[in-house]
């Protein structure tokens, strides 16, 4: 890619203070001398739950139903890591396990 | 400083999960940076003052397809909307922070944001020095990651294709963590719900900021009867 350093250094500062501003939004609008109202302290309650949520449709987005291999290495590995976390509980070992099944699924099983 | 040694010891467990998602997506992306002829610098200035993982990604994209500041900008703004209902959240929980505020703010990535909204502090922890810690370690392993990536693009030669479900598995577990920890579901059935919805509506691309609206008009229509079985 043929880019100069002044275009780069203008690209990366454009999406550096673009994230910022995103995550910077909330504490802009209510600094610490105005009260936080109590519907958003409602909202600071429930969004965490809803939002981790999201997340987890958001890492599984590009899956296709319609085309092989169907989600299914993902339906298998997420189905385990539930099992496994409910079973034994230990961080480590769902997310280990599960991000290890789900690589050789699709590396080896469904090619 | 014992109290900063106490904070980093409680928080340096919280982080190991996301110390090896980061390590290994900073990797990928210090590999794909690598692969596009970007040298070690721009990786590491990427990795420390945009500090986004799925931006960052995109970011390279948008690099691709040349050079457009104004599409940059909207792109970030889109892709990083789910930003603020972080900041929502974390609104109370960062009062009081002080001079670390900025930089909490700064890194609020949707890895630290679920460690820092589950995690309980211990006793006779100082919060601001458990949220700082947790945010820079995080912060740390994703540079880290994306430096190991940058130099050994080329050298390593093993099949990672799958190994960003780590993050999937990462959320899956917070998100079981989450049912079990209390008695009222609604709200994480309204979140996985309404993206699921959104997603299949609005295709992959652009199903996160009406997702996020349709969260909202949800928990607000939801508000009374939300509060009587109270979530916490």
């Amino acid at each position: 890619m043929n880019y100069t350093t002044t275009q780069l250094i203008l690209f990366f500062v454009i999406v550096a203070l673009g994230t910022f501003f995103t995550r910077a939004l909330p504490f802009i609008l209510f600094p610490e001398n105005i009260p936080i109202p109590r519907f958003m302290k409602y909202l600071a309650d429930i969004l965490p739950y809803t939002i981790i949520g999201l997340l987890v449709v958001y890492c599984l987005k590009d899956i296709n139903l319609t085309q092989s291999p169907h989600a299914i290495p993902e339906a298998i590995s997420i189905v385990v890591i539930i099992l496994l976390h409910i079973w034994k509980k230990n961080t480590l070992l769902s997310i280990g396990g599960g991000a290890l099944l789900y690589m050789i699924l699709i590396q080896s099983v469904f090619v | 400083m014992n109290n900063k040694t106490a904070a980093l010891k409680a928080a340096f467990p919280h982080t190991i999960p996301v110390m090896t998602g980061y390590l290994v997506l900073g990797a990928a992306y210090g590999i794909l940076m690598d692969s596009k002829g970007f040298s070690l610098l721009w990786i590491i200035i990427a990795s420390v003052f945009v500090y986004a993982g799925s931006m960052q990604f995109v970011s390279v994209a948008l690099l691709a397809a040349g050079f457009d500041p104004l599409g940059a900008l909207l792109m970030t703004l889109a892709v990083n909307a789910r930003h603020l209902f972080y900041g929502i959240s974390m609104l109370h929980q960062y009062r009081g922070t002080g001079r670390m505020k900025p930089y909490l703010i700064f890194s609020l990535t949707d890895e630290s944001f679920s460690i820092l909204c589950s995690a309980k502090v211990p006793e006779g922890v100082k919060e601001k020095w458990f949220y700082l810690f947790v945010s820079l370690l995080d912060h740390i392993y994703w540079i880290i990651g994306s430096i190991l990536g940058g130099i050994l693009g080329s050298l390593i030669n093993i099949n990672t294709k799958g190994i960003d479900f780590v993050l999937t598995a990462l959320f899956v577990v917070i998100l079981i963590n989450q049912w079990q920890s209390t008695k009222n579901h609604l709200p994480v059935i309204i979140g996985i719900a309404s993206a699921i919805l959104c997603r299949l509506l609005f295709g992959a691309s652009d199903f996160i900021i009406p997702s996020m609206v349709c969260i909202l008009l949800c928990v607000t229509i939801l508000k009374k009867p939300m509060e009587r079985g109270k979530v916490r």
